[in-house]
């Protein structure tokens, strides 16, 4: 027998019996944070490879997805925090050491751009449209102009985005399950693979559907590459990061995780992408539909799973 | 300067006086606790081994918790004791998942909070309160970088063992075993 009691009384919300600080805020805004940088990714590389045309889904439409995914997620991280009228303290210093730092700096410039980017191609889908203000018009006729140079600042941008999902959780030590460094690669790859799902959904444009659903199949295939190779390194760790990998393989996050990001998120929108590549009729929406949730499911059990795990002493 | 404890887990009984202490000295809100007592049993009967340690925040030299704050609100003041400044704090709790000896509580007021070992009554030259008021004496408070203080003494007596060494954090409560 080992038994490990705290014996003089603690009932600290949030903390005892075992961690359940973080609830559905944080796995929402990583997926729409990651999802932000999918989309971002696409339209910005389209433009700096001067093929807007042959994406206009990815240039001009998806990105009014891009400010609405980063504002609610914003939201949900201020619903967040419990100081709430101190947030503004982020932004009186810079800390190398923190990715919720690197997160906070890159927000604050990546969203502001995501909407003037947006405007930029208001035009195109309200032809009528005017900005009333002289400088307004200015403006936009500025970024229309230098669209390039903005695109790659906002590739680099939804690459440092879409990466730092993954190591905010990935640099706490402390939870085993989270303390591996492919968490921030597989969760830029989860949020390319959404962001590229989302284009195939609202594209209308039949060469450009068929494009992203190959885009979206490489990504899962990589993703499930990256998942598997995380749970082969759990298992060739230490005691700690092997019973953290138990909580999927066997333990009580086994059949969420399976049917829902394995099965469902992954395998089987892989699948009707390759019956689409292969003639059949697949309305996009499903496998789309189904690469969010998987996305936001993954997330989701992910952060719940992690809290769970912890050094035994 | 190097402030650490050492605790007796062959002299604690568990009275959980120094959670009294701590909760009355520092005001704690109920139910929260910045110091605990973990009770350990190990073994079959009639082999049986029992371990009580008085345990709070190890103020770590390497300290996760200070690593990943975003606004610098967790940091490290002269002698290594970790503090919160609370009107630096957003609450973001990313402190709370770093610790790996579950130290940090978030505040009902919104701020984290935890052990300062009694920064206040130790810059007057005193012990924290829960070595004050240890009836077994069995915790230990000084300066690592004084070999006359009370902790180095009985540090280089004692075999002693620290929590989770394996997390890094480098740890300085001295579990004397």
């Amino acid at each position: 027998m080992k038994e490990e009691l705290i014996v003089s009384g603690r009932n600290i919300p949030g903390v005892d019996p075992h961690l359940t600080l973080w609830h559905w805020q944080i796995p929402l805004y990583l997926f729409l944070g990651g999802l932000a940088a999918g989309l971002i990714f696409f339209s910005s590389l389209y433009v700096i490879m001067g093929k807007e045309d042959k994406a206009p889904t990815a240039v001009k439409w998806a990105s009014f997805i891009t400010p609405i995914a980063l504002v609610i997620g914003l939201a949900a991280l201020f619903l967040d925090l419990r100081h709430k009228l101190f947030f503004w303290r982020l932004y009186t210093t810079i800390r190398l050491e923190s990715p919720m730092s690197w997160g906070a700096w890159t927000l604050l410039i990546i969203t502001p751009l995501s909407f003037v980017w947006s405007a930029s191609y208001l035009r195109e889908l309200v032809p009528s449209w005017d900005w009333k203000l002289k400088w307004l018009n200015d403006f936009e006729a500025w970024v229309i102009k230098n669209r390039k140079s903005l695109a790659w600042l906002m590739i680099v941008l939804a690459v440092i985005l879409g990466i730092y999902t993954g190591i905010l959780l990935s640099a706490f030590n402390a939870r085993p399950l989270w303390n591996t460094s492919i968490l921030g690669p597989l969760f830029l790859t989860s949020g390319l693979s959404t962001g590229a799902a989302t284009i195939m959904w609202m594209s209308r444009n039949h060469e450009e559907k068929k494009l992203f659903g190959r885009i979206d199949l490489l990504l899962i295939t990589i993703e499930v590459f990256f998942i598997i190779h995380m749970f082969m390194g759990f298992l060739a760790s230490s005691a700690v990061q092997i019973e953290a990998a138990k909580l999927f393989l066997g333990g009580p996050f086994t059949v969420p995780f399976w049917t829902f990001v394995m099965i469902l998120g992954l395998l089987l929108p892989a699948f009707l992408e390759i019956l689409e590549w292969k003639g059949y009729k697949i309305p996009a929406f499903i496998p789309a539909f189904l690469v969010l949730f998987g996305g936001f499911m993954f997330r989701f059990l992910m952060v719940e799973a992690g809290q769970l795990t912890r050094y035994l002493y | 300067m190097r402030y650490a404890m050492a605790v007796d887990t062959k002299k604690c009984v568990g009275c959980s006086d120094c959670v009294v202490a701590c909760q009355t000295e520092n005001n704690v809100p109920l139910g929260y606790a910045r110091d605990w007592i973990v009770e350990n049993v190990a073994g079959t009967y009639p082999k049986v081994e029992m371990e009580i340690r008085s345990e709070r925040c190890n103020h770590c030299e390497n300290s996760p918790c200070v690593r990943c704050c975003p606004t610098g609100a967790s940091h490290i003041v002269e002698g290594g004791i970790v503090l919160v400044t609370p009107d630096e704090c957003i609450g973001c709790g990313a402190c709370i998942e770093a610790c790996p000896y579950d130290a940090r509580y978030m505040h009902p007021e919104g701020y984290v909070d935890k052990c300062t070992f009694c920064i206040h009554r130790v810059e007057k030259g005193e012990d924290p309160a829960c070595v004050e008021v240890c009836p077994t004496h069995c915790l230990y408070f000084g300066d690592m970088d004084d070999p006359n203080s009370a902790v180095s003494k009985v540090i280089a007596e004692r075999k002693w063992k620290v929590l989770a060494p394996e997390a890094g954090t480098k740890p300085q409560i001295y579990y004397l075993i």
